[in-house]
């Protein structure tokens, strides 16, 4: 029971991770139907603006003590960060240690800015060419992008912890009076991904913007034919889907130390995700990625493992032939859309 | 000539001559000099040239007349090399019976895949055959390699060891994939001056098939059945509407296409016996997509180009380190040499990647229709002030528009 | 089609012939009337280096890389000469090898054995390479080493831990300087007895591939060997990222140490998991959690930070080693490049000076000489003391590293401290061993090319 819920809550935070970028891609797809293959690498650029972050805050300066020698028997250079020199050594270390959420606040900024700059730089040209052009210009930017972080981070993970107060493990069970331990930072990324679906959701149900783009959704033509300035809006939302991808791996570094090709590893995954939602459909791709992170969880167990051979490598390629077999357009998806 | 009119029998002409010729081609600087870095007229990396040629040609068979984008091409070409290395190991090293059971075994597979992913179309059956070949990557790579159940060696690559069977096998043929004892490896070097040129067995063979198949493509291009593939392109539903079921056509394509793959895949491994499992990542399909589209998707030679562009940047461009720049730049003073090493090293050797990046990116916004696009460009231009200065000599000047 | 094309191939040929006047039959790209492959005529000798310099082990290709351009400094007399001052043998002289001035060329393997081949080949086809040196994986080991024996030049196989490169792989041109999981296993179980005891119930995850079957085989032999328990064997595939649904089960398993037997970015992040779900500060069976990494690496300690602190895991070669070999070659690493090296790098910088002797000693570059000369071939002031090249498998003999991630680690290089030096007899193994490929294995003779 217990190993039946801890997988339970294991998929729910995987599903996290591929609802926020499969949610972005919709955003984006749906909004100016363009295939982003950048998308990863806006995930992946999110998790460096916490790098960065970290680094920045940690820069320190260095002072040669001569009591201690470095592997080559010179004195060691000991460094402190200049934040501790500044406040103190206890506040200088409690802002380091918080280094990944306070990254939140840099990441949005950044990614919607680097959004913007896409959209008006790049995908703009490609609105009327084939998707094919699209997938081509967006991969080779994502090449581009990868390629800057591994020149300047290197290709090995880099660790950004999560804070101190934040690791660990809780008892989530002890809401229902028994004993659950997780971790306290995975818990957190699920609720910070509950959050940020309802933030997208209500921003597009409840605001006038938001009923703007959910209209040129459904007909971007008529819409503008009624002296709406669309293209700027969908550029917006272009900024906004960068910054949900650009958050979801802020977050993520915690849990898995970023590298410069996580968003490669994403990629192809959230692709299928939100095809099996069903193209353009919102709601279709948070419920695929929740659902295909439950399911990765449980085909990962020894019991599924000994009951088929191999099952956790092909989970998920398996249950996306078997949803489009049965659901032509994806769990929830519309008529029309992406099918020629 | 061939059953081709005259615009395609130059354009066969001229692939062939190519081909034939790209041992002298390829290899236009001295041996010995700085340039020579860029010298691709090496027996392996012509082999890839034409092998992945014959990929991207029949990839764009599909996805040139049909517009149905399959991100799952690679599975074939994997499961080609596996068959083909499998002949070797129970059979013999002559590469005919590989290539051809590599051919069938490639066919049958993508006729079960083609078969389900053909219910869908657009972006749905990009998603299904991209999962498709993902489980058979999956698979190949550890399910089927276990001790018990060996079929493909997984992470180290099907091989041929000393202890297999290799029925028909015997003394006095090459211990390597041959074809009635010319063994693929066999090379003859030219050497004329400071210039050295090679003629490898392999190569010749892989471009003779090239040529055969390139000629097929052309003739599947200019045939009804070409037409009725690209009368899906433009509008299956309207098809559709028609009374006619384009099912099979499309089906009948993306079993060629696929074919194509496994001959691809079997001439990798006649080439070179050995099938790893990442021949079938979703990363080398996406490398013949990215091949067509970089090269011209729908045109004939358009894949060609692709192919070899993408080859030669793997195989030349990551091969330049520092050493080779600061050759390249010793002539310059000291403090500009380094300057000019700090300027280009991001881009060459383990940056690779990054120049390939921006070339995609290039090429896509400014040359909408590939690289074939590209050279009609300049062919019009060339001919444009060609018919300008006629236009002078008789004084008048035709509007741009 | 194949007729036609042999009868347009002779008439290739005879026009070839009559043209240039001189067109020799080779295999490979060997020059006229060469007694081996890419044997060097003019006054220099071209050595290939094949390391990953793009996808995940980017970093650890360019360590070796470094490594690799220091060995032919000192080879050719520039810099401090290195361990030539160390190694026990004498023959190099600072003068490259048998006069030839040393250069070398690089190729990307991409970690891919498909890229590796085609990177080797265009070494060997176009550059004239007469070895090829480094790797960073078992598969792009096998793959190559069978490459370079077919077209007859020497393999030396850089990182590559798998049984299997010199066991049932093993072939008469190839060459490994790097330890195996049987090493591994053998040094780690008693120092694993020694700190967790005799009655420990071990589970295993294990990357699911060729490396990771060999590795678990290993381990699980030497820690039941001394009374351990395997709870559970689990295989995680090689492209997962998040190992949480992995790491769940083990806390209601009753197992009470964890082994990884994962590699790179693999390990980085189930270590990582593994902490996050509170492992280390469990008490299971009224005793202290323990985690195992039995292939640690400098550049995998580093990805995982705090993590590593009291793991313990076995290597090659650490830059703390204190014989005088590793104090010259740290000393003269660490000068030019500014940190020490890891341990990759020192394996690939060894296999370079050693091949570099080989040929002096063989007085010829022919491959044949080479292997000649280095099986069985014994030496010591390369950083790993006295070390063996065994003639049966060609697998090379040293003391084996224990190490455990430092508790207080001073700066960014001393994450990992040396717990025990296993010493050479304790991990040796018979040629013909089970894990490797029993009696069946050989290792062929040698290829020249010719």
């Amino acid at each position: 029971m217990d190993g039946f819920l801890l997988q339970i809550l294991n998929g729910l935070d995987k599903g996290s991770a591929y609802a926020l970028i499969a949610l972005g891609l919709t955003l984006i797809f749906g909004t100016l139907g363009v295939v982003n293959f950048a998308h990863g690498a806006l995930f992946m650029i999110g998790a460096f603006c916490a790098v960065t972050l970290q680094r920045f805050l940690s820069l320190s300066y260095t002072v040669e003590d001569p009591t201690q020698k470095d592997f080559l028997g010179n004195p060691l250079k000991v460094e402190t960060p200049y934040v501790e020199s500044w406040f103190g050594p206890e506040v200088g270390s409690t802002i380091i240690d918080w280094s990944v959420p306070l990254a939140i606040l840099l990441a949005i900024p950044v990614m919607v800015f680097l959004g913007l700059v896409m959209e008006r730089g790049l995908i703009k040209h490609f609105y009327k060419r084939p998707h094919a052009d699209q997938i081509l210009v967006t991969f080779g930017l994502a090449i581009v992008l990868q390629e800057i972080i591994k020149y300047y981070f290197g290709a090995n993970p880099i660790q950004t912890p999560a804070p101190d107060a934040l690791s660990g493990v809780a008892n989530v069970g002890a809401i229902v009076g028994m004993e659950l331990l997780y971790p306290v930072w995975r818990i957190v990324y699920f609720c910070f991904a509950v959050l940020i679906i309802f933030g997208v959701f209500a921003f597009l149900q409840f605001t006038t913007f938001g009923m703007v783009v959910r209209a040129g959704m459904a007909d971007r033509e008529t819409v503008g034919l009624l002296g709406i300035n669309i293209d700027r809006r969908f550029a917006i939302m272009f900024g906004v889907a960068a910054a949900v991808a650009g958050l979801a791996g802020v977050m993520y570094g915690p849990i898995n130390p970023p590298n410069y090709h996580m968003g490669m590893d994403f990629l192809v995954l959230s692709f299928v995700v939100v095809v099996v939602g069903g193209m353009g459909s919102l709601p279709g791709a948070v419920l695929a990625g929740f659902m295909l992170g439950i399911l990765e969880s449980f085909a990962s167990t020894t019991w599924a493992t000994t009951t088929i051979p191999g099952i956790n490598q092909i989970i998920i390629y398996l249950v996306a032939i078997i949803v489009l077999l049965a659901r032509p357009r994806g769990l929830m998806g519309r008529k029309g859309v992406m099918e020629d | 000539m061939f059953g081709l009119d005259k615009k395609d029998t130059t354009l066969l002409l001229v692939v062939a001559t190519l081909t034939i010729l790209a041992p002298f081609l390829l290899n236009p600087f001295p041996t010995a000099s700085g340039m020579a870095q860029f010298n691709a007229g090496y027996p392996d990396l012509m082999q890839r040239f034409v092998i992945f040629g014959i990929f991207a040609i029949g990839f764009n068979i599909l996805f040139g007349l049909t517009g149905y984008l399959s991100f799952g091409h690679a599975a074939f070409l994997g499961v080609g090399s596996y068959a083909a290395v499998w002949m070797f190991k129970l059979f013999t090293y002559n590469v005919i019976p590989a290539i051809i059971m590599a051919v069938i075994i490639a066919g049958i597979f993508s006729l079960l895949i083609g078969f389900i992913s053909l219910r869908r179309s657009g972006i749905y059956f990009s998603i299904l055959t991209l999962a498709f070949a993902q489980m058979s990557f999956a698979l190949a790579y550890s399910v089927l390699s276990n001790p018990k159940f060996n079929l493909t060696n997984g992470e180290t690559g099907l091989q041929v060891y000393a202890d297999d069977p290799q029925r028909f096998h015997h003394d006095g043929l090459p211990d390597l994939p041959h074809l009635f004892g010319l063994s693929m490896r066999s090379t003859y070097t030219m050497d004329v001056g400071a210039w050295s040129f090679d003629f490898n067995a392999g190569y010749y063979l892989c471009a003779a098939i090239m040529l055969g198949v390139f000629y097929l493509a052309v003739r599947i291009f200019r045939s009804p059945f070409g037409m009725m593939l690209r009368a899906v392109k433009s509008n299956q539903t309207r098809l559709n509407y028609t009374g006619l079921n384009t099912r099979p056509y499309t089906l009948a394509a993306f079993v060629i296409s696929g074919m194509y793959a496994g001959l691809a895949g079997g001439l990798l491994a006649a080439m070179d016996p050995l099938a790893g499992a990442e021949r079938m990542q979703w990363t080398a399909s996406g490398e013949v997509v990215l091949m067509t589209i970089l090269g011209g998707a729908g045109t004939l030679i358009g894949p060609i180009l692709g192919a070899g562009f993408i080859k030669y940047f793997e195989n030349i461009f990551s091969k330049i380190n520092d050493n080779v720049l600061h050759q390249w730049f010793s002539f310059m003073p000291d403090g500009i040499e380094n300057f000019m090493v700090f300027i280009v090293h991001p881009f060459v050797g383990k940056g690779w990647h990054l120049t390939l990046g921006i070339l995609f990116m290039l090429v896509v916004i400014f040359l909408p229709g590939g690289l074939v696009d590209g050279g009609q460009r300049i062919g019009k231009w060339l001919r444009s002030r060609r018919g300008q200065k006629e236009d002078k000599t008789s004084g008048t000047t035709t509007p741009a528009e | 089609m194949s007729k036609s094309e042999v009868t347009r191939r002779g008439v290739l040929k005879t026009g070839a012939v009559a043209g240039a006047g001189l067109a020799v039959p080779t295999i490979f790209t060997a020059s006229s009337a060469a007694a081996y492959t890419n044997e060097p005529t003019g006054g220099t000798v071209t050595l290939g280096f094949n390391v990953p310099q793009t996808g995940p082990y980017a970093d650890e290709g360019n360590d070796e890389l470094l490594a690799q351009q220091l060995a032919v400094e000192h080879l050719n007399g520039e810099g401090d000469g290195g361990c030539l001052n160390t190694f026990t043998s004498k023959a190099l002289k600072g003068n490259g090898i048998l006069g030839k001035k040393v250069t070398f060329v690089t190729g990307d393997t991409q970690t891919k054995s498909d890229a590796a081949r085609a990177s080797a080949k265009s070494m060997i086809e176009k550059d004239g390479a007469i070895m090829i040196n480094g790797g960073s994986s078992s598969g792009v080991a096998v793959a190559v080493q069978g490459l370079c024996q077919d077209a007859g030049v020497i393999f030396m196989a850089g990182l590559t831990h798998a049984n299997d490169t010199t066991g049932k792989d093993r072939k008469a041109n190839g060459f490994r300087h790097f330890f195996n999981a049987y090493m591994s296993g053998a040094a780690l179980a008693p120092v694993l007895a020694n700190e967790m005891g005799k009655d420990r119930r071990a589970y295993h995850l294990t990357a699911d591939y060729n490396w990771g079957w060999t590795q678990e085989e290993s381990i699980v032999a030497s820690t039941e060997a001394l009374g351990w328990e395997t709870v559970n064997t689990v295989k995680t595939p090689l492209a997962s990222t998040d190992f949480s649904s992995y790491i769940a089960p083990v806390l209601n398993s009753g197992a009470d140490v964890l082994v990884l037997n994962h590699y790179g970015g693999n390990m980085v992040n189930s270590l990582t998991n593994a902490i996050q779900f509170g492992l280390l500060d469990k008490v299971v069976n009224g005793k202290d959690f323990k985690i195992v990494v039995p292939l640690y690496s400098e550049l995998m300690a580093a990805g995982a930070g705090e993590n590593i602190k009291g793991v313990l895991g076995s290597m090659n070669y650490n830059w703390q080693l204190q014989n005088e070999g590793s104090k010259q070659f740290v000393k003269s690493f660490g000068e030019k490049y500014g940190k020490p090296p890891s341990n990759s790098a020192q394996t690939c910088y060894a296999q370079t000076l050693l091949y570099a002797d080989a040929c002096e000693r063989a007085g010829t570059f022919n491959p044949c000489g080479v292997v000649e000369a280095l099986e069985g071939f014994e030496f010591d002031g390369l950083g790993n003391g006295k070390t063996l090249y065994r003639a049966d498998d060609h697998q090379c003999f040293k003391d084996v590293l224990v190490v455990r991630g430092a508790q207080n680690p001073t700066n960014a290089y001393d994450t990992l401290e040396i717990v025990e030096i296993t010493p050479v007899e304790q991990v040796s193994y018979a040629p013909n061993h089970p894990m490797f490929g029993g009696d069946e294995a050989t290792l062929g003779s040698c290829n020249s090319g010719a």
